[in-house]
């Protein structure tokens, strides 16, 4: 059972649906308010969705400054897994953990419905569990999706295999390349528009969001297997 | 210690879409404004703060444009500094 530490900003909305995705998939889910400057230890940081600060300014730009955000980018420098849905990615990219930024939809309309989406990384802690190339619907609701980044930044994600989620048949906010969700350099910081927490069971719809965190908490069974694996062959001197 | 007003324009990007500026635009020659040929929607910020001189006030000012009122990865900013 991992330690799921689910941050609440004021005008987060999707964080008790996040704390029960977390906790369905057999997590130990909780809160931490944004106030707070200590995680409690988490194995996995998830920013939900909603509409921080109002989104006054920039959407997530003000909600970076909470005093919680060291310990989130502090876990996030160690190589823990964070994950941001929606207002969390927003969030993630203006602090700077993820490249790029979030603008308004090319057609203006707030938009809420389901999309498809295209799984194109499963070397994620979010994706393990999903087949490379698998096709999704999950729901998106959101003002500000279209994702953007210089050039240079955008080649590096496609070359480095760094865009987890792709929209596939209908781009739905003019997002660059399709993006729908992306990871960092080093894998461990992830974030998507879509929401994966509102298909986690058949009765709303679905259950194609429900692996985003079946993964994240099988993660620490692999963690645990590849330990195992290292003693094996290392330090006991097996082949 | 001096007061002085800060005028700060924060505009997207000339590269990047600009949905509002192209629905006001729209709207623009809806209402027969023909001659506009381009729009684009930015902010604009009005703040008061005291500094020792205008360069230090524009340099407090241009550090909180980067650290929180611009996204350099969206939008440029320009400056006026004026003593209020």
């Amino acid at each position: 059972m991992r330690r799921v530490a689910v941050v609440v900003f004021p005008g987060s909305n999707c964080d008790a649906d996040t704390l029960d995705a977390a906790r369905a998939a057999g997590a130990d889910s909780y809160y931490v308010w944004h106030r707070e400057t200590d995680l409690e230890q988490p194995d996995v940081v998830i920013l939900p969705g909603g509409f921080s600060y109002g989104d006054y300014l920039r959407s997530g730009a003000i909600a970076r400054f909470s005093p919680i955000m060291d310990a989130v980018t502090a876990h996030a420098r160690a190589d823990g897994p964070v994950l941001g849905i929606c207002n969390g990615f927003q969030i993630l990219c203006e602090a700077g953990l993820l490249p790029g930024a979030l603008m308004r939809n090319a057609r203006l309309r707030f938009l809420s419905r389901p999309v498809r989406v295209r799984v194109e990384a499963t070397d994620t802690p979010c994706t393990h569990l999903y087949r490379h190339g698998e096709e999704l619907v999950l729901p998106i609701a959101h003002g500000d999706g279209r994702y953007v980044a210089d050039e240079r930044t955008t080649a590096e994600l496609e070359a480095e295999g760094r865009i987890v989620w792709r929209y596939i048949g209908d781009n739905p906010n003019g997002s660059t390349r399709d993006i729908a969700g992306i990871c960092s350099a080093g894998r461990t910081v992830v974030g998507i528009m879509p929401h994966p927490e509102r298909r986690t069971a058949s009765i709303v719809g679905g259950t194609d969001g429900a692996r985003v965190f079946l993964s994240l908490e099988a993660a620490h069974a692999t963690q645990h297997a590849g330990d195992v694996r290292a003693v094996g062959g290392h330090h006991l001197g097996l082949r | 210690m001096a007061a002085y007003r800060v005028e700060i324009r924060v505009m997207p990007r000339a590269a990047l879409l600009d949905p509002q500026g192209q629905a006001v635009n729209h709207a623009l020659h809806a209402l027969g404004f023909a001659e506009v040929g381009n729009v684009r929607v930015g902010k604009h910020l009005v703040l008061h703060l005291d500094a020792p001189t205008p360069d230090a006030a524009t340099t407090r000012a241009r550090a909180m444009c980067d650290r929180l009122l611009a996204n350099p990865v969206t939008e440029d900013y320009e400056l006026l500094v004026e003593a209020a």
